[in-house]
């Protein structure tokens, strides 16, 4: 066993010599137009093409790397990646423990989606994924929360009939909703603040160099054109 | 794959299904069936190997070493695996970091401990932030073989010693009545002839380690339950081959795989077990005297009636 620690320990060290400073951005993968492991295995979605249109922006080398969103940020903060870019919410309890550039998505609305339209959104069992705003609002209004650890979990609840509703962002949703069997019920609710990228707070060198990025990309107009791609047109209004 | 899988839309039927099942993703899929079984092979020798050394320990007449011995396997086996598991990769993980850290960070002024975060300068970082993915991927697989090999060290270091213990007596006696040193009946004597001892509990062990696998799931390697569940969501538009929730299909196959893989290893261990009874003075050895060749199906019913 020593020797295996040994070997781990020497592997490690010449690991990584000789290599340019690279950007490691941590995402989940799980989440649908934003970020999904593609048929080719890779990450893909919105936040793929605006990420490396970032790290191109600010000449960086970049490489991405997928994690559970329930261990996403103290995986951050223990320095596993170097940003979180997830569709993640700029929150103020979030704040506290990392930072985030500007946002590169605009405040966006929350739904409900169920399988039929006469569900009780207020009394009744509302899935959403751990530690999202959404789970934060679901727990206020007195519905009954059921936590999952994935969102692809919280749709596969409402389909077998053990939650009324899952609640999570319009943009994640919508697509299920085409499919057929779910419905969108009740009104759109404004959440948070905008989506940002994440860095832990002793970061600021690269905190500023992906907000010029940002910057330029809103000012050319190249942001409003990915979103409108994926989220549809008049997504983008920067 | 196919050159027919150009544009998955327009596909139906079986030529759809033969597209999705060799998309890169899938690959990815069977490649981890591979990872499973690399580790078990990994694995498996160096949890015995460790076993082997605590049962050695656990017989030794240096106290403290035997107390070292003793310790290691009551507790493993006393606190359930999944702690340990957990606790394992975390504790080394933190501890290599941590002396890396003394040797390359010597004028680090802030504490490694900052309430929850254990921070360490970035140069002794496990691996190196600049590392490739695969470095990091590796070692988190190095680090769950160690999780492993120290929890079923332990229950392997139980087997063995039992099985050193059942070793006649008498057989190490008529070596020492030969001149034997202690060193010698250990080597000679003693170590050939537990394993028929051995055999029936290391088995057992290898079934539950066979099973353990899944937990690597836990500690954030992508194994095939990883792959399972990513690819068996249901999956919109977003994706090239859209489709309804599968994951029973998914999992289904994993069950087929686990019990092929326990199936074998019966097999294997029922021919190791013949194997290693030729000789010794069992009910499955005299058996296998009485009949010549030695019959099949070690301690069954055929070789008595053969």
């Amino acid at each position: 066993m020593q020797k295996f620690i040994l070997s781990t320990a020497v592997l490690a060290l010449t690991a990584g010599a000789g290599l340019a400073d690279t950007v490691r951005m941590g995402t989940e993968g799980q989440y649908p137009p934003y970020n999904f492991i593609d048929d080719n295995g890779e990450v893909a979605g919105f936040e793929r093409e605006v990420g490396d249109k970032l790290c191109e922006l600010a000449e960086l080398d970049c490489e991405w790397v997928t994690n559970e969103w329930d261990s996403i940020i103290p995986n951050l903060v223990a320095g596993n990646y170097d940003t979180i870019i997830a569709g993640m919410s700029i929150t103020e309890e979030r704040e506290e423990v990392i930072d985030f550039t500007q946002d590169y998505y605009p405040p966006t609305g929350s739904i409900y989606l169920a399988m039929d339209d006469g569900v009780d959104l207020e009394g009744g069992v509302v899935a959403a994924q751990t530690a999202t705003i959404q789970a934060g609002y679901v727990a206020e209004t007195g519905a009954t929360l059921l936590e999952f650890a994935t969102p692809d979990e919280t749709i596969a609840a409402v389909m077998n009939g053990e939650a009324d509703a899952v609640f999570a962002d319009k943009d994640f949703l919508l697509p299920y909703a085409d499919e057929g069997e779910l419905m969108v019920v009740g009104e759109e609710i404004p959440l948070g603040s905008g989506i940002g990228m994440g860095l832990r707070e002793s970061d600021t060198e690269l905190k500023e160099k992906f907000n010029a990025a940002i910057d330029e990309m809103k000012a050319d107009g190249s942001l409003n054109t990915l979103l409108d791609k994926y989220f549809g047109e008049g997504t983008g209004t920067y | 794959m196919f050159d027919f899988c150009t544009d998955p839309d327009l596909l139906e039927g079986s030529r759809w299904l033969a597209c999705y099942l060799t998309t890169p993703k899938h690959m990815m899929f069977y490649q981890s069936f591979g990872v499973v079984i690399a580790l078990l092979l990994v694995t498996a020798p160096i949890a015995l190997f460790v076993g082997f050394l605590g049962a050695l320990a656990t017989r030794s007449h240096v106290a403290p070493l035997r107390w070292l011995g003793l310790g290691y396997s009551s507790i493993v086996r006393g606190v359930p695996d999944i702690a340990f598991f957990l606790f394992v990769p975390l504790a080394l993980d933190q501890l290599l970091e941590w002396l890396r850290h003394e040797v390359k960070c010597p004028d680090w002024d802030e504490p490694i401990r900052q309430g929850n975060d254990f921070v360490v300068c970035a140069a002794a970082k496990l691996p190196l932030g600049s590392a490739p993915q695969i470095w990091h991927e590796l070692y988190g697989i190095t680090l769950a073989i160690v999780a492993f090999a120290f929890v079923f060290g332990a229950f392997a270091s139980h087997v063995l010693s039992g099985a050193m213990n059942a070793v006649p007596r008498a057989q190490l006696e008529t070596a020492e009545a030969y001149g034997m040193t202690r060193g010698q009946v250990t080597r000679r004597i003693l170590v050939p002839q537990m394993w028929a001892y051995a055999l029936p509990g290391l088995s057992n062990l290898w079934m539950i380690l066979i099973k353990a696998t899944p937990l690597l799931f836990l500690l954030g390697v992508e194994d095939i339950v990883y792959w399972a569940r990513e690819l068996g969501g249901s999956k919109t538009s977003a994706y090239s081959y859209p489709h309804p929730d599968w994951r029973l299909w998914y999992f289904t196959a994993l069950l087929v795989f686990y019990l092929l893989m326990t199936k074998l290893s019966e097999l294997a261990f029922a021919r190791l077990e013949r194997r290693f009874a030729r000789g010794q003075a069992t009910a499955s050895g005299m058996r296998q005297a009485r009949g010549g060749k030695g019959g099949p199906g070690a301690g069954g019913s055929k070789g008595a009636t053969a």
